[in-house]
């Protein structure tokens, strides 16, 4: 880890001005900007810690969606009794995330303002058609991420909320990394008041809508029906673990399995 | 059988330190005014060292100083050294490249550690050490020793024509043309040994301290035989005659082998401290023990096994290359030669077996011992080869090993590959393990899967390890450049307490309590009256240390004569206070006693007596009760057992699922069942790893791509069913204890296991072989690339 000032401050204006400086680097849970900084592939001037802007933690209900502030942690909004009865599907996919000690550290809002391209979370604001709420604009779930490791955020923009709008039905599966149990392919699965979404993380560079699926169960949501759509792999990743065929192969299982899961 | 005593389940004394944190590792130690070691390693997999240039790096803050290997050979310091000589084929002696402390003039694989900065703290040393300019001369590189040993590939020793270091072999070749010849049936196979790192818990280091009033240096390291790095570091490359040098390996969590070898790190930091006049650390963080750390496997191997028409086994051919890296590591050269070859009998009574080894370098760590150490490489071609034979001849594959396994009254038995077996029971191990695993009603649990989908297979290996590695002369006669005996000095104090120095090493073995047992069984007296202390130049007059299960059959056996002798002296005391004849002296249960007589004295009396001679056989005894012994083993221990496996696999995604894993061993007298099973379940962890998840890669660059967690899969808990664990005991017939050793065998018999298994599961689709690891991938590409002949059909 190479020497940079820390900062913790109390308020978001606060947090935004110094978030400007374009060598300083936002703290959330740090669950991956940590690793990074010990490994030395990073070098900040200054780190902001959000941890101390009481706004940007708890779970509360707007109208039929749940509201989930950028601080809190995963391993709260895979108890919390408000997203379990609102959007289970929301809390099992946060309580999937990592291990114990990552869901205890790690926030909804840094993992989608880091956009990994295997990150869970992901998934659910695209499958889910959340939005995005940052202390300048509001932004579509659809617009948010924007490539690898890419999202629509400004410089000095912070995320402060993702708001989930409830579904009908909904589900995600996921297919975990053996190694980093990160996902390999991950498919959220919903029946949304918009129509049925499927979002695809881990498969390609940037979480993706698999527009074909969505098409084929919002005649018939049934796991039959999207047996017969092929995934390309063409721009899908591929690695040690997983090669572009195979996950285009698991894009499919997968899908099938929340549907599934679904009832 | 008392509650502590052999045969008991006695809970670990040493757990209460580790479980509650109270340990203390090499990394705990902090000495005063200690400066602190990090290592510019390289990141290119071969290059030369154009220039290195410390100036701007040595003016950073905190710097001490910055050392190369030009700073090392002034000072005349020798290279790492290796502890077994291989000869080939034609006679000539393996190819010993130097192996420099500091890479000179080139680096040979990615971490090769290239200059050493010593600093006021890691992250000084650390800045530095980014600060030091290297120019570079990038070479071409090679990982696959396939491609290593063709011609105008990139040579790694100048001197190692075709990255050669030996082209080894064992075996009567004409004996095995011959069985060859008359085979009603061959079975041949191709097959990998997956390379493996070995992620010890806590990551080595090494603190080094010079005293300038006395001359004396002190190493402490993380290592399984410090005793070993004394006499390699002090003799072969720092010079350090061995009484002003102490060596200390304090509590150390996990070896697995790759905390054998003597290290570059515990030379440097010993040399600067006396250079610099201060105590210097290191602790190695995590990739650094991925590119440093001994490596484990990387065989390709082809091997050949001649039948007759009633499935006996003629004769087994085997070819292997075998991955060294790019320098020889300390016992790198014995692993895939004696410690392989001569276990290619199995538990089989193959009359002719002709094996040819042939190690070569690679642009990669070394690779030495890992958990095993050639006996797993040898149980799975062989248990893979013959299920192979059992499919071919559709034969079930537990009666082809049952018509081959050696009698049971044909102990001692010697193989054709050197090694004569002392005692073994196969069949009864099987037996139980099938049993166990109801491997009879087998196929109404693959019907029922395959009604859900789902493939399901059930697999099987039994396995022979030698361990306790000797005996000297033997392993002399082979090419140790050391022997293996072991050392045990009983200290009785005056009070009837017992001190016992050990020269092997704990690192998760539990000797603390194992040991304790012994003596405390031994003496009659209560387990919290012994205490073992193992790790330590300066307390313990000798030792070889832990490796190859080698603890207990050899420490123990050291430590029983040790016993022995002290209680042949007490005889001598008790006749003498008794007034009675020495060989009317019976000692039972902590009690000298005149045979026949209730006349006796307590084993504490005679202590006390020893030290307070006031009414002692002074003229003929000496006061004390202090004895020390050494045992050289007569044979090698020879562990077996037999492994069961079951599998489901899901075909939509590659996934194998283990439904259960029966082990059932023979490691001869257990002192401590509890812990004995312990270290099946870690053996088992390890092996099913292996088997399942575990694979070292490198790209064609050299560059490591599985050097951290993220990409190199550790079995975790929630990979591993509950284990289904048995033993049955045939006692070893040449130790005073009758023990085998148990430490590796799960680690050997259960990748065999879990691979029969899956190709088992998979033999519908016509599967015949897949390589480790069967990772959802290997397994999904196996499926699809079968399914499309199967239509064709």
């Amino acid at each position: 880890m190479y020497a940079f000032e820390y900062q913790k401050p109390k308020s978001l204006a606060d947090a935004a001005a110094r978030a400007a400086n374009e060598d300083a680097k936002i703290l959330a849970g740090g669950m991956t900007l940590i690793p990074t900084l010990k490994q030395r592939l990073a070098r900040p001037s200054e780190l902001i810690d959000l941890g101390g802007i009481a706004e940007l933690k708890g779970i509360r209900k707007e109208g039929n969606d749940v509201v989930i502030g950028a601080m809190t942690r995963h391993a709260d909004v895979a108890a919390s009794d408000l997203v379990r009865s609102t959007i289970p599907a929301l809390a099992d996919l946060a309580g999937m995330i990592g291990d114990p000690a990552v869901r205890h550290r790690g926030t909804i809002g840094g993992s989608i303002a880091n956009a990994d391209p295997a990150a869970d979370y992901p998934a659910a604001v695209v499958g889910l058609g959340a939005t995005v709420i940052t202390n300048q604009r509001q932004i579509p779930g659809d617009d948010f991420f924007t490539g690898l490791f890419e999202t629509a955020l400004e410089p000095g923009e912070i995320i402060t909320a993702v708001r989930f709008p409830p579904a009908q039905k909904a589900a995600y599966m996921k297919f975990r990394n053996p190694a980093s149990r990160y996902a390999i392919v991950g498919v959220f699965v919903a029946q949304t008041a918009g129509g049925v979404r499927v979002a695809v993380t881990g498969a390609g560079p940037s979480v993706f809508r698999q527009k074909e699926m969505e098409a084929a169960l919002s005649k018939s949501f049934s796991p039959d029906v999207i047996k017969d759509v092929k995934q390309s792999p063409d721009g899908l990743n591929s690695d040690i673990h997983a090669s572009a065929e195979y996950r285009a192969h698991l894009v499919g299982v997968m899908a099938r399995r929340a549907v599934e899961k679904c009832g | 059988m008392s509650e502590t005593g052999i045969g008991a389940r006695v809970t670990r004394k040493e757990d209460f330190r580790f479980v509650t944190g109270r340990g203390t590792y090499t990394d705990d130690i902090n000495r005063p005014n200690q400066l602190w070691m990090w290592l510019l390693r390289s990141p290119h997999a071969h290059a030369r060292l154009k220039k290195i240039d410390t100036t701007a790096a040595a003016k950073m803050p905190g710097v001490h100083a910055i050392f190369t290997h030009d700073d090392l050979a002034r000072d005349n310091v020798g290279g790492l050294p290796c502890g077994w000589l291989i000869h080939s084929k034609d006679g000539s002696p393996m190819v010993e490249p130097p192996h420099p402390v500091l890479a000179a003039g080139v680096v040979r694989h990615v971490g090769d550690p290239i200059a050493a900065v010593i600093a006021e703290t890691r992250a000084q040393a650390r800045e530095a050490a980014e600060a030091i300019e290297v120019d570079y001369e990038v070479l071409p590189a090679v990982v696959d020793t396939r491609e290593a040993i063709k011609d105008g590939a990139p040579q790694i020793w100048p001197e190692a024509k075709n990255n050669t270091c030996f082209d080894w072999h064992l075996g009567d070749k004409d004996a095995v043309d011959k069985a060859f010849a008359k085979a009603a049936h061959v079975t041949k196979l191709d097959l990998v040994n997956n390379r493996l790192v070995p992620n010890a818990m806590e990551p080595r280091a090494a603190i080094g301290e010079y005293d300038v009033a006395t001359g004396e240096h002190t190493l402490w390291t993380t290592s399984q035989n410090p005793h070993v790095i004394r006499l390699l570091m002090g003799a072969f490359v720092l010079h350090i005659p061995e009484h002003k040098l102490r060596v200390v390996a304090p509590d150390v969590g996990g070896g697995f082998g790759s905390k054998i070898y003597h290290y570059a790190e515990e030379a440097l930091v010993t040399w600067a401290a006396a250079k610099v006049k201060r105590p210097v650390k290191w602790t190695a963080d995590r990739s650094e023990s991925f590119m440093s750390d001994a490596q484990g496997r990387d065989h390709h191997t082809h091997a050949e096994l001649a039948l007759d028409k009633d499935g006996k086994f003629l004769g087994l051919r085997v070819s292997t290359l075998a991955n060294l890296g790019a320098y020889l590591s300390t016992f790198s050269t014995s692993i895939p030669t004696y410690l392989y070859g001569t276990l290619l009998a199995g538990t089989y009574t193959t009359p002719a077996i002709y094996v040819e080894t042939r190690a070569v370098f690679t642009n990669t760590v070394p690779v030495d011992a890992y958990r095993g150490a050639g006996r797993p490489e040898a149980s799975y071609l062989l248990e893979r080869i013959v299920d192979l034979a059992a499919d071919e001849l559709g034969i079930d594959p537990a009666e082809l090993r049952r018509r081959n396994f050696i009698p049971k009254d044909a102990y001692p038995y010697q193989t054709p590959v050197a090694l004569q077996y002392d005692s073994g029971d196969y069949f009864t191990t099987l037996d139980m393990a099938l049993k166990a695993a109801d491997y009879a009603n087998f196929e109404a649990r693959r019907k029922e899967a395959a009604s859900r989908g789902k493939y399901r297979g059930i697999g099987m290996a039994t396995y022979i390890e030698a361990c306790g590695i000797a005996p000297s002369a033997v392993a002399g006669a082979l090419g140790a450049r050391a022997g293996l005996y072991e050392m045990a000095e009983v200290r009785v104090h005056p009070t009837g307490s017992v001190t016992l120095f050990t020269g092997c090493h704990s690192h998760g073995q539990g000797h603390e309590t194992t040991f304790a047992q012994l003596v405390a069984d031994r003496l009659g007296i209560p387990i919290d009256q012994v205490e073992v202390v193992h790790g330590d130049t300066g307390k313990i007059p000798f030792g070889m240390g832990t490796y190859g299960s080698r603890s207990l059959p050899v420490g123990g056996s050291a430590i029983v004569k040790a016993l022995d002798k002290v209680v042949a002296k007490g005889k001598k005391i008790a006749a003498h206070l008794l007034e009675a004849a020495e060989a009317d002296i019976e000692f039972k249960d902590g009690k000298f006693q005149v045979a026949g007589t209730d006349r006796a004295k307590t084993f504490g009396e005679i202590a006390l007596t020893a030290y307070v001679p006031h009414k002692y056989p002074i003229e003929e005894l000496e006061p004390g009760l202090d004895e020390t012994a050494f045992y050289d083993p007569k044979n090698f221990t020879y562990p077996a057992g037999a492994h069961v496996v079951e599998v489901e696999i899901d075909p939509d995604t590659g996934v194998v699922e283990l439904k259960g894993v029966w082990a059932a061993d023979d490691f001869g007298r257990i002192i401590n069942p509890m812990i004995v099973e312990g270290q099946v379940h870690g053996g088992l962890a390890q092996g099913i790893g292996q088997a399942l998840l575990e694979h070292c890669v490198y790209d064609d660059s050299g560059q490591l791509l599985t050097g951290s967690f993220n990409d190199y899969a550790m079995p975790r808990a929630d990979d591993l069913p509950s284990f289904h664990l048995g033993t049955n005991a045939t006692l070893c017939t040449h130790n005073p204890l009758g023990v085998k050793g148990c430490g590796e065998a799960g680690a050997i018999g259960s990748p065999g296991a879990v691979m029969n298994a899956i190709v088992d599961a998979l033999s519908p689709l016509g599967v015949k072989h897949i390589d480790m690891p069967a990772s959802p991938r290997r397994i999904w590409e196996t499926i699809q690339a079968h399914r499309p002949r199967m239509a064709a059909e």
